[in-house]
């Protein structure tokens, strides 16, 4: 795998990405399948193009917006980060997006906004998934409104200076690094401001496994396995997972005096 | 009742049939075709198979009793030992390449997570009837004895179907699967139970 060439950025990390094949085709996206393999090969009837995103709720400037015109808002930064799955596999994945303040601040969220709510696309026909009752759908996830402005939180149209497979949660995609990847909603097509904490898809599903917050944090165990170790993807041995996966010097502040073990 | 005919190649065929996945197993170990995660995918098929062939060395005296073929006992040895290994194989990996031998990890797990006890409860009680499958062993217990043991199959099996149905992250269909074969199994064979004791009610009113 190539290193990237550009400078390092503020919040890259230097480890080495892991392979593209690995990370195209070992994927949690239900909307395709349970199998890790299932989303590479039935994701292809998914159209990425055109494609809509709706923002509304607690914001002065609700608007519906071509994915193309919003992309042209921001210029993309490429991101190396850690994925740190609550299965307790890890990936380092570059990639291509841009802050998700940014478009926050741009429709201008109102005093009341508190919290961020996302929607994943629901077409059976695009997402062969969604005919089985698996989960309730559409996908849903949230951050609380300060998670969403940090700048660690993007939203990714690309991965490895390519446009994102659709496995992987084409055409629009949130990253949240130091949290548990499946806070990472893929395709996204509504993005709403409210004033409540919104559901999330694996917290209705199973709420003793998955909190809200959901941080990465090697001293809450899931009730099944433990979240002290990871296995990196391509790597034989467990490492030791890091508090906020690595990320704690720049968001455990959002954190302070939270009981973490309640609200993980 | 007529001798059925000696069927020289029906182990053989069922030791090469159960092992076969083995040897597929070890062999895209070895050209790297395992997937991005080769660790999991062999848990996961270790544990698959045991539960596999553990189930269908169950169904041997039932299938037994509905069809009236003589063969399916002959290979029900060899299918338990077969589940017994692959469950063996299965621990093992966990223990020695999925968690490294960390033994505090693994105390750990053993202690505070349900399906890894469960999972291990059913391999501990398949060690006893792996150790009494030979001959001699149901000579030295006495058939009744080493069949009253030998029951315990179905609770160490049961106890694997629910290991499964805790591990999967949403859909339980596939344990469920199991779970059902199981069941029917064991319908099978107390229906027999019930039938043998009238008969003997019968036998001894008469």
């Amino acid at each position: 795998v190539p290193k990237p060439k550009r400078p390092r950025g503020p919040y890259d990390t230097d480890e080495t990405p892991t392979p593209y094949e690995d990370a195209t085709t070992y994927n949690n996206f239900f909307e395709f399948g349970a199998a890790k393999g299932d989303p590479a090969e039935n994701a292809h009837t998914l159209k990425p193009r055109p494609w809509t995103i709706v923002i509304d709720g607690e914001v002065a400037k609700p608007q519906r917006v071509d994915l193309d015109t919003m992309q042209a808002w921001f210029p993309l930064e490429d991101r190396v980060y850690r994925m740190r799955c609550v299965e307790a596999w890890s990936m380092v994945i570059p990639w291509l997006g841009f802050p998700l303040a940014g478009l926050l601040r741009r429709v201008e969220p109102t005093s009341k906004a508190k919290y961020v709510a996302f929607t994943t696309l629901k077409d059976p026909t695009q997402m062969p998934g969604q005919r089985t009752d698996t989960l309730e759908w559409p996908y849903v996830e949230g951050l609380r409104l300060d998670e969403a402005l940090h700048p660690l939180t993007m939203l990714a149209v690309g991965m490895y200076g390519k446009v994102l497979p659709n496995q992987n949660g084409a055409p629009l995609r949130l990253v949240v690094p130091w949290k548990y990847g499946f806070k990472g909603i893929k395709s996204i097509v509504r993005i709403s401001l409210t004033e409540k904490e919104p559901p999330t898809t694996w917290n209705l599903a199973n709420e003793r496994e998955y909190g809200f917050f959901a941080n990465v944090n090697p001293q809450v165990a899931h009730p099944r396995w433990s979240q002290a170790t990871e296995r990196r993807i391509g790597e034989l041995r467990r490492r030791p997972t890091l508090p906020f996966n690595g990320y704690a010097e720049q968001v455990a502040s959002l954190y302070t005096g939270m009981d973490l073990r309640k609200y993980f | 009742m007529a001798s059925s005919p000696p069927l020289p190649w029906l182990k053989p065929a069922f030791l090469v049939g159960g092992l076969s996945p083995l040897a597929l197993l070890l062999l895209e170990l070895a050209r790297g075709t395992l997937g991005a995660n080769p660790i999991e995918r062999v848990l996961n098929q270790t544990g698959m198979l045991a539960l596999l062939v553990l189930v269908a060395s169950l169904a041997c005296t039932p299938l037994k009793l509905v069809t009236g073929w003589t063969w399916p006992p002959r290979v029900r040895k060899l299918l338990g030992l077969l589940g017994f290994g692959y469950a063996l194989l299965h621990f093992l990996v966990y223990v020695g390449v999925d968690q490294g031998l960390r033994m505090g990890a693994l105390l750990e797990d053993i202690t505070k997570r349900p399906f890894i006890t469960v999972g291990l409860l059913a391999l501990v009680l398949l060690v006893p009837l792996a150790v009494t499958s030979t001959q001699g062993m149901v000579r030295r217990l006495g058939f009744p004895r080493w069949q009253r043991l030998h029951r315990l199959a179905y609770v160490a099996v049961s106890l694997g179907v629910v290991h499964f149905v805790w591990r999967v992250k949403q859909d339980v269909t596939e344990p469920l699967v199991y779970g059902g074969v199981l069941a029917l199994l064991f319908a099978i064979r107390l229906a027999e139970a019930v039938r043998k004791r009238r008969a003997r009610a019968a036998l001894s009113a008469t």
